[in-house]
């Protein structure tokens, strides 16, 4: 038995500890032995340490009035970020690989740079940059919390992407049922209008700058940005159709940049410390830190900011105590808000949050609401009730998303119970994709995800139901009539499937006779 | 041979008590005159009310008064006990100078808009899947139960609570929650539920929030983040900005 | 896919391929001729299936695909109401586009590559076809819009054969909305297409219609309880794809297979819209628009729409002689000797013969009775209302400010107000009114109510001077009841003098800014007042019947037994507008043949032919009218003025004419005193009677009752 070098006994330590650690995705596919180069050991995600936190008083511990908010490092030299001038601004956020946090996740660097398109000086019109707080998408409550305890990160972040922007005013859009946040913010910009930081020459920078705030009335919808911008024009939050982009044409027909109030709120302290320094957290192309909330079957939910790329995993021990029953308990975990397909137990134990990861496990990061489901739960009741609310929530502009988000509902409730034939699973799963990507936005796609998601991990699980209703109150047609209640005097489609071989065979007891 | 009511009938045995729309008067999309909701009934807003107008009006851009018809309604709301009649709809179209059928299409599409009378303690109990999770149904049948058996979309006899059920009220992590009024009042179970009903019914508010004694979406079994003592103005800062 | 997008959703804009067809190019020399269509941008070039296409900057990707050949189906696209994109069911392939992309919304991009006949594309159309069945009612059989339903054709090319919705919880169910006594609606049927909504929005400007709702319980209606108060209302039935917006009148009558259409022209008001008359049988059974960009693009008003169940009531059939009291019916030989004996009886001469034309009188008519009466001896012929001058009303598109003066063109000439509007809507123009307040469908500068406004704005003091004097085509449109005003002479002065002092903006060679609203289909020249002994009414209703003398012989050719019937002596039955093919002159001046859809009710005959031989009989010394046939009347019109048979073209009033006009206008209303009364659109206790005149269409009867006097029309529904 030779004696190991120190170099390979440090290797195969590393080995027998990396066994142990849930491996991100990709690298269980490389296959290492003794004899590899010793590559640089894994870098491992999570453990952001509070001098990291951007959000220091997202739990509301602290004054959310501006002397709070200044002594926690807010509002601090905001003149010199802004004599920066927009290029500077834009290419820090660039370099930072800041992506949108509100569940598109689209670089914002380069979003940002949109609006300073060639020529942009021309343009006689006002330009405005819209903040998205209307967080409606289920499991999120993450916006809440800087709306509350750190409204000033957001005012001072409006003001510091409006000068990337070159943009005359903001409006924050807060969703109706906010009161309370919506009053912190207020207050905020108040205080704010006080001390100068805002309103002609803002910060003595010389550039002026206006902060609105506009509350909602209850539409999920208007989350989506040209919705969002209808309903600050005083319409139904209807979307619009895409091209002309916001860009050109937006709020009340002026250039408009629509952002989420996390990726608006970490602008200034992205500029003050350095891009190099948030883009040091998470993965490549994912960077950064982000606000989970972590909701459902954990022992402790709540609000955590951490780093991107933190396996999902070490997220729901460390800061929420675990699976309530332990990590086995698990049925699945919605990642990233209701529309985000699920994902059963085997792929939360391998995946990172982030946006590449949680994509190349068919799932997605969208808003970080983590929704965890443990084996206490009807899963296919949880996402029937996401139908349910996508139909609720649905604009009925255009026919796929109108007529299939209830089409879709019902099937999904008739699901719950298992009245249905198997064959619906895949004419549902149909139905999802005549959904999907042929709506004006994306709450289509939303509605159609979570569906697929629940089938491709979970079919087992309904088509058990069907068949225990179908042992339990004999052959279902398809659209649930049951076969019982068949009137055979009247005229039924031949199309119902009441006469499929499968259906008769199961329970010959229930058979009625033949006329 | 099953008649058809039969077969309607079992159907609505087998289906689930969450899956059932209940059938309020104003999921109806069209306007019917009643003694207590017609346009005939005068509504104008109060001085202080006209001067809050006035202050909204004034953040938008002076051609396209019509933007501020959401906070408008919702200030007419307020001065109209809670529910926005034909009367408050035909107003604020009338300040904003826009055609009514366009207040009408506002007032419709946005839920928080409640075009029927309720009561003076709205609750409304969040039942998407996050909190059904923590168990809303519970709390919901709790509410509904302690309130004198009324169904989600009711008012009790005395006027003065209406019950419905709502879409998701961005309080996920503090599931189960409701909200009375602005109020949310989180990590709710079935008994702080009925206290909070009580002291509701004696006329007293009780404190919104969490009801469990944590602060906001804390972890409630100790802070697991931020419990250190947050730094100041230009630490960790790039040197040009310390 | 970040592109800078010109205003795609500009109707201006998308109707421009239309024009491209029918246009003649011009040549570039600087000026153009007043016909032409304005510059376009530049074209661009793409490829639909593989097929090379180009088509005008700024239209959209549905256009370019039609202009290749490929049908796009659609159901919420319009070329004459904004893009709305929301059926998602013109969904096309386009390169590099990882979804399809809906082609009404998308701006056509140089260089593309669209496919539209893939796979992918027909998985789309069919899925969105199968989304509207799903809550669509299984109404075809007694849908009216059976037979012409665009769902019906495109669920033949993309619907499958049976449906896979049977969910227990059924269909959706909306409530039926009341519009009005004139659309049906069957809100189940809706697919919320949006198309009514727009059109009420933007080209009716009654901002009545809208969604209530949101989901799937979205609902299109007027939220409260109100009828749709539109005089284009109709519009909305034919631009509704499905059944949910029919016809009330027509409902239940008649499928569209059995139905004869014959091109024609409408006479209800001086539009002159076109329309394509549909008959089944001797019945007229409904009245269609017909596309026209120059003069109705594709609407028409309620009135035209409507009218023509009056065509079945008291009907004139047989010629009537008047015995004592009552009507005795005749031969035409009875009839024309007693028409004869008349004529020697009452032993009028010269000037004593009058010959009075009324609403509804075609061209060959007029020339036949203005022949007629010449060769009486007489040149006693008159309108049967004071009647202004014939300036005809040009280019109301491409003006920049319009005034108004004593009309409500929303009333009088509905389709035109629409043009109005549009261009109002889409371009600077600014209007100013002089008259009566009423509500136009667009903004205007009041000016003030009598002659007193209009002559300060003629002197540059009060509103809208500035605006007009800085207009580079001001348009005058003076309304017809200016004529009948007792301050009408004065104005008409005033309105003269303030032409030719400006006729360097207003009347130059190619441009005609000073015009009058006709308000009914033909109008010659001006009212004389005299003492007739003899009188002969063509289709004159409007006669006062104190200005007829006891003694007088009175003569009635017409085709209902009206107001004028009830004055003559001896009646003679003509044929109603579909039922002749004759020349219509519109308030443009423009000239279009009108056709017979349906045969003539009993003994009745055209009325340039009874004109022809009502004095052909023997005794008479002066023979025949010199026509014997439809051509040859036309040659006579080609002798008068041969723009009246240059059909379909407007030609501009020559600068010399138009001076030398207004000078007559100035010379013969000089001295007029000015009294002060205030305007009012027309003699009428309401200009929305107007809207419905009409007196024997029940139809318009229920639309007086229902808008103009606001009652519960009592009109039951069948469904």
């Amino acid at each position: 038995m030779f004696k190991a070098s120190s170099s390979s006994q440090t290797l195969l330590r590393a080995s027998a500890l990396s066994a142990r650690i849930p491996r991100p995705y990709r690298a269980k596919l490389v296959a290492r032995s003794l004899a590899t180069v010793a590559d640089p050991p894994v870098r491992r995600y999570g453990g952001l340490k509070d001098q990291d936190r951007i959000f220091t008083n997202a739990y509301c511990r602290h004054d959310h009035g501006i002397k709070g908010a200044m002594s926690r490092g807010d509002w601090h030299r905001t003149k010199d970020i802004l004599l920066k001038g927009d290029n500077w601004i834009i290419q820090s956020i660039k370099d930072s690989g800041l992506r949108g946090r509100g569940g598109a996740g689209f670089p914002s660097g380069l979003k940002w740079s949109f609006m300073n398109k060639p020529g942009w000086e021309k343009d006689p019109r006002p330009r405005y940059l819209v903040v998205n707080a209307d967080e409606g998408e289920p499991g999120t409550c993450k916006d809440r919390e800087i709306l509350r305890g750190d409204p000033h990160k957001l005012i001072e972040g409006c003001l510091v992407a409006g000068r990337a922007m070159n943009a005359t005013a903001a409006y924050i859009y807060i969703r109706g049922e906010f009161y309370q946040e919506a009053s912190h913010v207020q207050q905020a910009i108040n205080e704010a209008y006080k001390a100068g930081f805002l309103g002609k020459d803002a910060c003595g920078s010389g550039y002026s700058f206006d902060v609105y705030v506009h509350r909602g009335a209850g539409a999920y919808i208007c989350g989506e940005e040209t919705a969002l911008i209808e309903s600050i024009e005083g319409k139904q939050g209807k979307p619009r159709l895409k091209p002309p982009f916001p860009a050109d044409v937006g709020l009340f027909g002026c250039p408009t940049t629509v952002a989420n109030v996390e990726t608006v709120a970490v602008a200034p302290t992205i500029c003050r410390r350095g891009s190099k320094w948030f883009a040091s957290f998470g993965r490549e192309r994912n960077q950064g830190t982000k606000l989970f909330c972590i909701s459902g079957h954990v022992n402790n939910p709540c609000v955590v900011e951490e780093e991107m790329s933190i396996p999902l995993k070490d997220l729901v021990e460390k800061h929420c105590g675990g699976v309530i029953g332990g990590w086995d308990n698990l049925l699945g975990i919605v990642p990233g808000g209701s529309s985000v397909p699920i994902l059963p137990i085997n792929k939360c134990a391998e995946v990172l949050m982030d946006f590449d990861s949680l994509k190349d496990a068919q799932s997605g990061l969208g808003t970080g609401a983590v929704i965890v489901m443990n084996k206490s739960t009807d899963v296919v009741k949880a996402i029937a009730r996401f139908s349910h609310f996508y139909k609720h929530e649905s604009c009925g502009q255009c026919t796929p998303c109108r007529e299939g988000t209830t089409w879709m509902m019902n099937m999904m409730d008739r699901m719950v119970e298992g009245r249905g034939h198997v064959r619906e699973i895949d004419m549902l799963l149909e139905l999802t994709k005549q959904v999907e990507g042929r709506t004006i936005c994306a709450l289509g796609d939303a509605a159609a995800w979570p569906i697929q998601g629940l089938m491709r991990h979970f079919r087992p699980e309904v088509e058990r139901r069907i068949a225990e209703f179908r042992a339990a109150n004999g052959a279902v047609g398809f659209g649930g009539l049951l076969k019982k209640d068949a009137d055979d005097t009247l005229a039924l489609p031949d199309n119902l499937g009441l006469r499929l071989p499968e259906a008769e065979a199961a329970s010959p007891a229930l058979e009625q006779p033949r006329a | 041979m099953l008649s058809r009511s039969a077969l309607s009938r079992s159907i609505l045995r087998t289906r689930l008590f969450s899956s059932s729309r209940p059938a309020r008067s104003d999921a109806l999309f069209v306007h019917r005159d009643t003694p207590y909701n017609n346009p005939k009934i005068a509504f104008e807003f109060t001085p202080e009310n006209l001067k809050r107008a006035q202050e909204i009006i004034s953040h938008y851009p002076p051609q396209y008064k019509k933007a501020a018809v959401i906070p408008l309604l919702d200030l007419g709301q307020r001065q109209n006990k809670g529910w926005t009649s034909i009367s408050v709809m035909n107003y604020v179209a009338n300040l904003l100078e826009m055609p009514p059928m366009r207040v009408y299409e506002v007032a419709t599409f946005y839920t928080m808009f409640n075009r029927e009378p309720i009561g003076e303690h709205f609750v409304q109990v969040c039942t998407t899947t996050p909190c059904m999770l923590r168990g809303s149904t519970e709390i919901l049948d709790t509410v509904c139960g302690h309130l004198g058996g009324i169904k989600p979309g009711q008012t009790t006899k005395d006027g003065k609570f209406t019950v419905i059920e709502v879409e998701c009220q961005g309080a996920c992590s503090n599931a189960p929650m409701f909200v009375v009024g602005d109020d949310f009042y989180e990590d709710l179970t079935p008994q702080s539920t009925k206290k909070i009903l009580d002291a509701f019914k004696k006329g007293e508010k009780p404190k919104p929030g969490p009801q469990s004694g944590r602060l906001t979406s804390e972890n409630s079994a100790g802070l697991t983040a931020l419990s250190s003592k947050p730094y100041g103005p230009g630490e960790f800062c790039l040197p040009e900005f310390q | 896919m970040l592109r800078i997008v010109s205003s795609v959703s500009r109707p201006t804009s998308t109707g421009l391929l239309g024009k491209v067809a029918v246009t003649t190019h011009t040549p570039h020399n600087g000026r153009r001729s007043f016909s032409s269509t304005s510059s376009r941008g530049a074209d661009i070039t793409l490829t639909v299936d593989g097929k090379e296409v180009t088509v005008p900057q700024g239209s959209a990707l549905i256009q370019a695909c039609e202009a290749a050949g490929a049908t796009i189906p659609r159901f919420c696209y319009h070329d004459r109401l904004a893009i709305a994109g929301n059926c998602r069911m013109c969904l096309v392939e386009v390169e590099r586009s990882p979804k399809p992309v809906a082609s009404c919304a998308m701006p056509a991009m140089p260089g593309s590559k669209v496919f539209t006949n893939t796979p992918l594309v027909h998985e789309a159309r069919e899925g969105v076809m199968e989304f509207l069945l799903a809550n669509h009612p299984l109404d075809c059989p007694i849908c009216d819009q059976g037979g012409e339903c665009d769902l019906q054709d495109q669920s033949m090319r993309y619907g499958s054969d049976r449906a896979r919705f049977h969910e227990i919880t059924g269909k959706r169910a909306v409530e039926n909305k009341d519009l009005g006594p004139l659309v049906k609606t069957s809100m189940n049927r809706c697919i919320q297409c949006t198309r009514c909504v727009r059109f009420a929005n933007e080209v009716a400007g009654v901002e009545e219609l809208g969604t209530t709702g949101r989901g799937n319980d979205m609902q299109i209606g007027t939220y409260v309880a109100k009828t749709m108060d539109s005089e284009l209302s109709g519009n909305v039935v034919d631009l509704c794809p499905v059944g949910a917006l029919t016809s009330k009148p027509y409902a239940y009558h008649a499928r569209p297979w059995e139905l004869k259409n014959t091109e024609s022209i409408d006479v209800m008001d001086a539009v002159g819209s076109n329309i394509r008359i549909d008959s089944r049988g001797v019945e007229v059974m409904r009245i269609q628009p017909k596309t026209n960009d120059d003069v109705n693009e594709e609407w028409i008003s309620d009135k035209t729409r409507y009218a023509y169940d009056g065509l079945k009531f008291q009907r004139l059939t047989t010629p009537l002689i008047k015995r004592g009291d009552r009507f005795v019916s005749a031969t035409w030989e009875d009839a024309l000797a007693a028409i004869a004996d008349g004529l020697a009886a009452s032993g009028a001469k010269d000037d004593e013969i009058q010959g009075v034309v009324g609403h509804l009188t075609d061209a060959e008519s007029i020339v036949a009775l203005k022949d007629l009466i010449n060769r009486l001896g007489s040149d006693n012929l008159a309108l049967d209302q004071p009647g202004g001058n014939a300036a005809p009303v040009h280019g109301v598109e491409k003006a920049d400010a319009i005034l108004l003066i004593g009309t409500n063109p929303r009333h009088e000439a509905a389709v035109l107000n629409s043009r109005i509007r549009k261009s109002w809507l889409h371009t600077g123009l600014e209007v100013g009114l002089v008259g009566e307040r009423a509500d136009t469908t667009y903004g205007y500068d009041f000016i003030g109510e009598d002659a007193k406004a209009l002559s300060n704005f003629i002197a540059g003091k009060g509103p809208f001077v500035e605006k007009f004097k800085n207009a580079k085509r001001p348009l005058i449109i003076v309304g017809s009841a200016l004529a009948e005003h007792p301050d009408g002479k004065a104005m008409y002065n005033d309105l003269a003098k303030f032409v030719e002092k400006n006729k360097d903006k207003l009347v130059t060679p190619e441009w005609n800014g000073f015009s009058i609203l006709q308000r009914v289909a033909s109008r010659p020249a001006a009212y004389e007042l005299g003492f007739p002994k003899f009188i002969y009414l063509l289709n004159a209703d409007e006669v006062d019947p104190k200005s007829i003398p006891q003694d007088a012989f009175v003569v009635y050719q017409g085709h209902h037994g009206d107001l004028g019937a009830q004055l003559a002596d001896v009646c003679l039955p003509g044929v109603a507008y579909t039922e002749k093919g004759v020349t219509w002159v519109n308030t443009e001046g423009r000239a279009q043949l009108g056709r017979a859809a349906v045969s003539s009710p009993g003994a009745s005959r055209e009325d340039w032919k009874i004109i022809r031989y009502v004095f052909s009989w023997p005794i008479y010394r002066w023979g025949p009218l010199p026509y014997d046939d439809i051509l040859e009347v036309r040659d006579r019109l080609w002798d008068i003025s041969p723009t009246l048979v240059r059909y379909d073209v407007t030609e501009p009033t020559s600068q010399e004419i138009a001076i030398a006009g207004l000078k007559t206008l100035a010379t013969q209303t000089g001295g007029a005193k000015v009294a002060g009364t205030p305007l009012r659109n027309l003699s009428q206790t309401s200009t929305k009677l107007i809207l419905y005149q009409e007196r024997e269409s029940v139809t318009m009867a229920q639309c007086t009752r229902a808008f103009v006097k606001g009652e519960n029309y009592g009109f039951t529904a069948f469904a």
